[in-house]
């Protein structure tokens, strides 16, 4: 853009470096505020005291939460859903896209395949009737309901199909004229081209599954098998209802002085890993939303 | 030579014999998928004939007495349902606005930060938001914001009397939206930052020889490069309007705020898993499904009129 620096353009570009500051600052805030949280003092805690750093630090809520076993174990849940769900997903993602991105001239059945797929996105049978289908079959209650019905992310198999649409054609043709048969080229031509996708699906996957509460809410009786997020949720809401109840007394006080802390070192415990991890992925994600969005 | 006249059993026979063979490994690719598709997408869509039963697990789908539209009429009759759809609607509007009226002008300003690092930190900095659940963010929250916590701690030494900002039917809503537009708004400017750098400098350029200042600039050329987008999505977002978010609002809320902040969704799911009047909750979601489908159809409409937009 043409620079023509007005004194008013001035004061507007000074006023919107620091305003976008601010709005980046209020992103940032709650997390650090949490971290900060987890490492101090109980007291200067309920006082307010604590903002942006820890103020008497200490280590004792960390040290009580990791002696929680329930929490352990739902750590331990997450991580397994994790690699075990991402795997699933991938293999069935890369596995689906490549049928799907062929032309009708190439494979007649296509077409309705793909509506095959897409009707689920637009119209499902509700919270109630699938819930009463994983009782049915049976997997209520079991570590595998976490990963198998959600095995199959259909949004990220359109974006995964327009990815190999996007590959030169004549890579595949060439191929099946020497003979090449279709689990070869799969395996051999598509997934090796294909791995700027995979690595943004990867991601999209773990964090799907690191972020994913409700279905271990409701599908899992027993609270040793939470995933990590589930674990976290019902903290968090017996918390609340104990808050909202106290919410006028200084009985609250008290409360909040002994629970505030372990509360947000567990909030952290979810948190940090994403927080750490996001600035890489950030890229990759936001290749596949122009990847997997407007076409023009 | 005469050519033997093959019956049509054998052509039609080995017609899908050399289908099966060419594609056969097409299929089978896809097969794993399709029956996991099968078995959780579209059997529980059979499930919704519990909305027309009364439902009793021990007898199942077929054993169940028929219902007609007793919970339908059930539905309309309750004192609830006419606020929960509105708490749905509102509150689903609020967000689908302000979620797009944010990033917008967040991305115009932006646009204008010339200094590129600097632009960028401020835009990973913003996306954290999106990256976090609500659980996560719920928690946060809920202590950032409660009576006793540092915001209002903060307003009170401004002078400003605590706000019940998750505890009171006034700002529930309020803090609902505000929240939601604060995850996404960073995010949401993708779109927004991309459609922005396709616009051709050469108008801008052409646009100061004529004589124009950076307002006008803004209004004749930058607003109207925008906008294809900003209908594109506007229209997509139609879709979502009975999506009030239940994540969130089931993170945040508790009875004291029910009244306003109780959306379909919410009351579904306390209605069918914990009260366990799976008839009701199914004959709730069908319909919120068949307004959803006729929405979807609708929006892609729209979108395929005004912005040119195929889906694949």
């Amino acid at each position: 853009m043409v620079e023509r620096k007005s004194p008013s353009y001035m004061v507007f570009l000074v006023f919107n470096y620091v305003f976008l500051a601010f709005l980046a600052f209020t992103c940032l805030f709650p997390v650090v505020n949490v971290i900060a949280v987890s490492f101090s003092n109980p007291a200067a805690v309920a006082a307010n005291r604590v903002t942006l750093w820890p103020v008497d630090t200490q280590v004792t809520a960390y040290q009580e939460i990791f002696g929680n076993r329930l929490l352990l174990r739902s750590i331990w849940v997450s991580v397994r859903r994790v690699l075990i769900g991402t795997a699933i997903n991938l293999f069935l993602i890369t596995a689906t896209a490549y049928p799907l991105s062929k032309e009708r001239s190439e494979f007649p059945a296509r077409n309705i395949i793909m509506w095959y797929f897409v009707i689920p996105m637009l119209f499902n049978g509700g919270l109630i009737p699938t819930y009463l289908l994983i009782r049915n079959v049976g997997l209520l209650n079991s570590f595998w309901v976490l990963v198998i019905p959600a095995a199959v992310p259909i949004f990220s198999v359109i974006i995964m199909m327009n990815f190999l649409r996007s590959l030169p054609r004549s890579l595949f043709e060439v191929a099946m004229i020497d003979g090449a048969n279709h689990w070869y080229i799969l395996y051999r031509i598509a997934i090796p081209l294909s791995m700027p996708a995979i690595a943004t699906l990867t991601l999209f996957a773990m964090v799907g599954h690191w972020n994913s509460w409700f279905d271990g809410l409701i599908y899992m009786l027993d609270s040793k098998k939470w995933p990590l997020q589930t674990f976290l949720q019902s903290a968090i809401k017996a918390q609340n209802e104990l808050e909202k109840i106290a919410e006028l007394g200084e009985f609250e006080k008290v409360r909040r002085l002994s629970n505030q802390t372990l509360m947000a070192s567990k909030i952290v415990v979810a948190t940090v890993p994403i927080v750490c991890v996001y600035p890489f992925l950030q890229k990759y994600f936001i290749k596949g939303i122009l990847l997997g969005s407007i076409k023009e | 030579m005469i050519a033997a006249r093959q019956s049509p059993v054998s052509t039609a026979r080995d017609a899908v014999l050399q289908h099966v063979t060419k594609h056969g490994a097409l299929y089978l690719m896809v097969l794993p998928a399709a029956a996991l598709v099968f078995i959780f997408n579209y059997i529980p869509m059979y499930g919704i004939v519990i909305a027309f039963q009364d439902y009793q697990p021990i007898h199942g789908f077929s054993g169940s007495p028929f219902a007609g539209l007793q919970w339908f009429r059930a539905m309309f009759s309750m004192p609830d349902s006419g606020q929960i759809f509105y708490n749905t609607l509102f509150i689903a509007l609020l967000k689908i606005i302000f979620g797009q009226l944010a990033p917008i002008t967040f991305a115009l300003l932006l646009n204008e930060i010339a200094v590129k690092s600097y632009k960028r930190t401020i835009q990973t900095l913003t996306y954290l938001p999106h990256f976090l659940s609500w659980v996560m963010i719920g928690g946060i929250f809920i202590d950032l914001l409660s009576t006793k916590g540092i915001i209002n701690h903060f307003l009170n030494t401004m002078g400003v009397e605590s706000i019940f900002f998750l505890g009171s039917n006034k700002w529930f809503r309020f803090t609902l939206v505000v929240t939601d537009v604060w995850k996404g708004f960073g995010w949401g400017t993708i779109l927004y930052l991309a459609a922005l750098s396709g616009i051709d400098p050469n108008l801008y350029e052409a646009a100061v020889v004529d004589g124009a200042n950076r307002v006008r600039r803004m209004w004749h050329i930058t607003l109207p490069g925008i906008v294809p987008t900003v209908v594109l999505l506007a229209t997509l977002s139609l879709r979502g309007i009975l999506d009030a978010g239940f994540e969130q609002v089931f993170m945040l809320y508790n009875p004291a705020v029910y009244r306003t902040g109780d959306i379909i969704d919410t009351f579904v799911y306390r209605i069918g898993l914990i009260d366990a009047q799976y008839s009701l909750a199914t004959a709730v979601g069908l319909l919120k499904s068949v307004i959803g489908l006729f929405l979807i159809a609708l929006s892609y409409r729209l979108a395929a009129r005004f912005a040119n937009y195929r889906i694949f």
